[in-house]
């Protein structure tokens, strides 16, 4: 998993509550059976004029000027702010290789739904919760200014604007770890296989119906 | 010290270790796989030549993908056209194949939608953890169990190590004091209960659902009120276990038998809450007040009764909410006030893991039995659940009451919940429909979505609008 350290980047506002994961990427692109090359279909139905297909040439199609990603200057954009209930619906970890494949590292809004923001942690790509208030601030300040960007220290746990401003944020010890190092879960799990072969030993002896 | 909720039961039986932080390894008992979210899974063991920790514990089926006409089934994987789909389903029966994996496939008589599949074929258990890349897996919640949809690498962790990496979720009770109203059914509690707590309400929670008005349901309502917690934001929902749960268990065919059976039972008998148990957040609901729903916009939490009028934006005082209403009446084609009861539809949806085991179809065929599909209704489709729910309800002759009301039959599988098939809208279409989302786009793009019960469903159907099912 690619780490997560510090990162600063543009903002690009998305300025909607219960962004739901078939707004992320729709069903059509879930039959691929790979991890990548989510990124150019990222809000599909809102980003193009016409409905896409898995298969076709995205940089031919048209685009929808008045979706905010497809504005010139959130172009470069890496981090995300959104509304509350970011990522609701479907547990799709699809919606968080789209976000990821587009090029963005992080997503900000007031809450998130409970599996997209598991999703995230495992990939490297970070969702950070702020209050309601300073999620509609930083909205403010993004449209106010072209170029915009913050600045996201994952070790401070701080979300940081151009004028100095800084937000703090709460992350489980276990996660940042994780983030700030590029682990792979499955080998930190594995160490411990021992405590689960033991676990299931004392299980067949009391509930042997749940090793049928 | 106070008694423990059944979310405490469950969890306490299955951690594994815990951290000092709360992190836990939570064993898992059953593990439902499906052909969309664990293509890149199996990819990951291989990379990592990693083996299963226990294959025994996975069953898998294809879904999401099947064709559901007759026409293109019983050749296999051969008959879909698309040839995306075709390669998703043969990823899953050659990993199936190489990892010795159980799976049902295509043709087989027990495939169906992995949440009805599960119950079924007795592989859901109470007392069990069980796990499904797909949201909707809150279902087997139903049975006393502990059940969590996860994200690909999650199912990826799952097979390679039978744990999830878990921290405990807060315990949230709903109840629904008293009986509901006649022709009040499962969908119409949950779509009330989302209507109450909001799409978040849920969020960081596993919700019990308790009260007279849920414990009177059958197994199949009460797995349409579970399925549907994680549109109330929970990752979890679960029903304590009672006779009709132990009942509806017996004889399946992954079920214990002989000597197991009786332990399994007695054990069991605990999976309840005791009654001094402390849960974070309570919600009340009277199963009295609860009308037939019907959702109006593009969230499930936008939801009223039959017999209300569409919302006016003007009305919500918080700002987000009040754009949010009006962006869903843009989309769906709705105006502020108009009446529920005389939104026309084009299409009908009877089926989903929510919505498509027997009891729902024998609903929706109570309603159909002897009408007409209205002229303006393009489409009327039932999708049976399972094969062996199409099956039975072949043998009770519902097949033939769908037909000569002008309702097509389908081949089982999740169709046009999310349309990743051929069944789906097409931009504009209104459809009444007895799955769990109305997203935008969700059945197609640009397709309007209603959410409602499998008897609204047939009672729009037959009338071509919305209507109250207790005056047909």
């Amino acid at each position: 998993m690619e780490k997560f350290t510090i990162h600063k980047g543009v903002v690009a506002p998305l300025d909607r509550s219960n962004v739901d994961t078939d707004a992320i990427i729709p069903k059509q692109y879930l039959k691929s059976i790979k991890r990548s090359g989510f990124g150019p279909t990222l809000f599909d139905d809102w980003r193009y004029n016409e409905p896409g297909e898995p298969g076709m040439d995205h940089s031919k199609r048209e685009v929808n000027p008045d979706f905010v990603l497809n504005k010139p200057r959130y172009k470069d954009a890496s981090v995300l702010l959104a509304r509350r209930n970011f990522g609701c619906g479907s547990s799709r970890e699809h919606a968080v290789w789209a976000l990821d494949d587009d090029g963005f590292r992080a997503v900000i809004a007031p809450s998130f739904a409970d599996i997209f923001f598991n999703n995230s942690f495992k990939n490297g790509f970070l969702p950070i919760v702020l209050s309601e208030e300073i999620v509609s601030k930083l909205f403010e300040e993004v449209e106010a200014t072209e170029g915009y960007e913050l600045t996201v220290n994952l070790e401070d746990q701080v979300v940081v604007t151009p004028s100095g401003e800084s937000f703090a944020f709460e992350i489980d010890d276990f996660r940042k770890y994780c983030l700030l190092n590029g682990l792979d879960d499955i080998a930190l799990t594995l160490k411990h296989s021992d405590e689960i072969a033991a676990y299931e030993e004392k299980r067949k002896a009391t509930s042997p119906w749940l090793f049928n | 010290m106070a008694g423990k909720t059944l979310y405490d039961k469950l969890w306490d039986a299955h951690v594994v270790r815990q951290d000092d932080d709360g992190t836990a390894l939570l064993y898992i008992d059953r593990h439902l796989v499906h052909e969309v979210t664990s293509p890149q899974a199996f990819e990951g063991l291989r990379i990592a030549n990693r083996p299963l920790w226990r294959a025994s514990s996975i069953l898998a089926v294809p879904d999401h993908n099947v064709p559901t006409t007759t026409a293109d089934r019983g050749n296999g994987t051969a008959g879909i056209s698309d040839p995306i789909s075709k390669i998703q389903i043969e990823t899953l029966n050659s990993n199936c194949k190489s990892f010795k994996v159980n799976a049902f496939s295509m043709d087989d008589i027990r495939q169906g939608i992995v949440h009805v599949i599960g119950p079924e074929q007795g592989a859901t258990l109470p007392g069990m953890t069980v796990v499904c890349g797909d949201s909707h897996t809150s279902t087997h919640g139903a049975f006393g169990a502990l059940a969590h949809g996860i994200g690909t690498s999650e199912v990826e962790h799952v097979m390679a190590t039978q744990c999830l990496i878990q921290k405990k979720m807060k315990n949230m009770l709903v109840r629904v004091n008293g009986k509901a109203s006649e022709g009040v059914t499962s969908k119409d509690i949950v779509l009330a209960i989302i209507g109450k707590i909001g799409t978040a309400g849920g969020n960081g929670c596993a919700i019990e659902f308790a009260g007279e008005a849920i414990s009177d349901l059958s197994m199949e309502g009460r797995m349409t009120v579970c399925n549907m917690a994680i549109e109330g934001g929970a990752r979890a929902g679960m029903i304590a276990v009672d006779q009709k749960t132990i009942d509806y268990v017996e004889g399946r065919p992954f079920a214990p038998t002989g000597e197991q059976w009786e332990a399994a039972k007695a054990a069991w008998s605990d999976l309840k809450s005791d009654d001094d148990a402390e849960f974070d957040i309570v919600v009340e609901l009277e199963g009295k007040d609860i009308l037939p729903q019907v959702t109006w916009g593009t969230s499930p939490e936008m939801v009223l009764p039959v017999t209300g009028n569409v919302p006016n934006p003007a009305d919500e005082a918080d700002s987000v909410k009040s754009s949010g209403i009006q962006s869903a009446l843009d989309y769906m084609g709705l105006t502020a006030g108009q009446p529920i009861n005389e939104i026309q539809i084009d299409k009908v949806f009877i089926g989903s893991c929510t919505n498509s085991r027997i009891e729902d179809l024998r609903a929706a065929a109570v309603v159909a039995k002897g009408r007409k599909v209205a002229s303006n209704v393009m489409l009327a489709m039932v999708v049976a659940g399972s094969g062996l729910v199409k099956k039975q309800a072949e043998d009770e002759g519902l097949d033939v009451i769908f037909k000569d009301a002008g309702f097509e039959w389908r081949e089982p599988g999740c169709s046009m919940c999310l349309a990743m098939n051929a069944d789906r809208l097409e931009p504009g279409e209104r459809c009444a429909s007895t799955s769990n989302r109305n997203f935008e786009s969700r059945q197609g793009q640009g397709g309007r979505t209603h959410l409602v019960s499998p008897a609204m469903a047939a009672a729009a159907a037959v009338s071509g609008h919305f209507t109250d099912v207790r005056s047909l």
